[in-house]
């Protein structure tokens, strides 16, 4: 593959970005999922708490497309809806998870020696750890609501961007753009954020991309146990759960929550790897 | 060696120590407390109870004491199960959920390496992509909806499993397939992706010039490194799968630990959801030492240090 000339990075890489036909296809299903969460209010064939207690459970038909549930609420508007709490959810947590990981690797990186050691320490011994039960153990005793559960999630996500930053930082610091802004006499968190966290902007993009799809399994997983997301708000976990409940007669409540988180999930690796390969100098080589 | 597991050993004592302080506090430090119910109690019962299990106490003392009996391996009395230890409930439903976790992972390695070895062995043909295309669908499909497909499927229309339960033979195939499919899905990649970089090497030519059996070279000698990325993901797959367990538990209805767990932590159970997550800390930090002793066996390049 032969790179054109002068052609800027981020050219190159949308380049090569649009030549992955799985990352294409995870971009379109991901910003059709995005188009549809941000218009759900204007395109949701019903209410949001509309009822329908005559009609109760129905399986899909014309006016149901995904049919309702047993209130006779329809699912198709319960999933659009849930899409909006799972995607905010996980692109909040995900925003939190960056915030944390890149100024704790950066800060790591940039100090170096000593305190880089105790810090990627602490890194490591966190990583040994069931995350997932202190995420529980947080949601528990700091009550059950969307503000918490992003905090949580974001919380127990920033161990591997952290470690990226700070490896990233590592080469970097040793860079003469970083001997003229100490010549200058920038301070210390100037050179780290003004400085060195731009140039790690590449790698963070592909991990975030990677980060919302992990986050949003979460939000299910805990929702899912009822120790996430609490009704009367919905997300897909929440529908995965009332659907385990009624599969045995009404099926399509779990199959189509179902279908389209995992269809999610795939989209959203999909593009990260894409990304990754994208963006990443490493691939560039061949 | 010995010495190696010994100082790992003596490693994991502060990380349980933070582990054990950190949920402590956090717990303690939360509003809200186990017995707050919607009709509350008269105030003197609720005293007489936070006597009965030292909340009256400066949080310093409670700390103080719960630390010294962490120390004698006693866990405490659990608040909502009356009369019951937080070390009795988990030595009744642990053995459940490792029989749970062993299945998932007997499941994970012999499909996940068995599926890698034939995609590696058969690069960009059909059986590479049929099997690494259902290794992607595995690692995106999350248990809690490929747990009841698979109920869907297997039990509910053709009948030919329990839907729940955790007495007969039976009940073990569509939780144990649940919980280690997408550890088998992880697994198959990483052996394809090992075993490949293996058998382009000049020991494999060796062997084969060696006139031995294809078998021979495949098993003995181009798996034991094949299989490394595959140890080396056991730890954190021994982790998922312990998480995992949360959900296939509740789905299935197993009498294991995790549900447990999630009980508690919906009844606010102080020491039990404490004790749970020390529990199974210690369990998966012992894991990771195990695993990572599996690797310097396996690899001989690994030096124990």
């Amino acid at each position: 593959m032969t790179r054109g000339q002068g052609e800027s990075l981020w050219a190159d890489a949308r380049r090569r970005l649009l030549q992955n036909r799985a990352a294409v296809l995870g971009l379109c299903v991901t910003g059709a999922l995005l188009v549809a969460a941000a218009l759900t209010p204007w395109i949701s064939p019903y209410a949001y708490d509309e009822q329908d207690l005559n009609l109760g459970a129905s399986p899909p038909t014309r006016a149901h497309l995904f049919g309702t549930d047993s209130l006779g609420r329809d699912l198709l508007t319960r999933m659009l809806y849930g899409s909006r709490i799972s995607l905010v959810v996980g692109l909040l947590a995900t925003l939190v998870s960056m915030i944390i990981g890149i100024t704790y690797g950066a800060v790591s990186g940039y100090l170096g020696g000593r305190w880089d050691a105790v810090m990627m320490r602490l890194v490591d011994i966190l990583y040994s750890l069931p995350f997932i039960f202190f995420v529980i153990i947080l949601m528990v005793y700091f009550g059950r609501n969307i503000v918490n559960l992003f905090v949580a999630l974001g919380c127990v996500q920033w161990l591997t961007t952290a470690r990226i930053v700070r490896g990233q930082v590592l080469t970097l610091k040793q860079k003469e753009f970083v001997e003229a802004a100490v010549a200058m006499g920038v301070s210390t968190p100037g050179i780290v954020f003004r400085h060195l966290v731009p140039n790690v902007l590449g790698p963070i993009i592909v991990y975030a991309t990677l980060t919302v799809p992990a986050v949003m399994l979460e939000e299910a997983f805990l929702s899912f146990l009822g120790l996430g997301v609490q009704p009367p708000n919905c997300s897909w976990g929440i529908l995965i759960a009332e659907g385990v409940k009624h599969m045995e007669l009404e099926s399509w409540l779990i199959l189509f929550p179902g279908f389209f988180l995992s269809l999610t999930l795939f989209s959203l690796n999909f593009l990260g790897d894409g990304l990754r390969d994208a963006l990443d100098p490493k691939y560039r080589a061949d | 060696m010995a010495a190696y597991a010994l100082k790992r050993l003596v490693g994991a004592v502060p990380v349980l120590w933070i582990v054990a302080t950190l949920t402590f506090f956090m717990i303690r430090l939360a509003p809200g407390g186990p017995f707050d119910q919607d009709k509350s109690l008269p105030p003197d019962i609720l005293k007489n109870i936070e006597a009965k299990y030292h909340l009256d106490e400066p949080l310093g003392a409670q700390y103080l004491r719960y630390m010294g009996s962490l120390l004698v391996l006693d866990l405490g009395p659990s608040f909502k199960y009356a009369n019951r230890t937080v070390n009795e409930i988990i030595a009744a439903a642990f053995p459940v959920s490792l029989e749970l976790a062993f299945w998932a992972i007997l499941v994970a390695l012999t499909l996940g390496i068995g599926a890698g070895i034939i995609a590696a062995l058969y690069p960009a043909t059909w059986k590479d992509h049929g099997v690494m295309s259902l290794a992607m669908v595995g690692v995106c499909t999350p248990n809690f909806v490929l747990g009841p497909l698979l109920v869907l499927v297997f039990s509910l229309t053709t009948g030919w499993l329990p839907v729940a339960g955790w007495e007969t033979a039976q009940d073990r195939i569509l939780p144990a397939l649940t919980l280690g499919a997408i550890y088998a899905a992880y697994i198959a990649r990483l052996t394809r992706g090992g075993m490949m970089e293996v058998l382009r090497q000049d020991y494999i030519r060796t062997a084969r010039a060696k006139g031995l059996p294809e078998r021979v070279v495949i098993l003995r000698h181009a798996l034991r490194g094949g299989i490394l990325p595959t140890v080396s993901f056991l730890g954190p797959a021994i982790a998922g799968i312990a998480t995992g367990s949360l959900v296939i538990e509740l789905i299935f209805d197993i009498p294991g630990l995790g549900r447990f767990f999630v009980q508690s932590a919906l009844n606010r159970d102080y020491t039990m959801v404490m004790g749970t997550a020390l529990f199974y800390a210690v369990f998966i930090l012992a894991m990771n030492i195990l695993v990572d002793i599996a690797y310097a066996w396996l690899d001989p390049r690994v030096r124990y240090d």
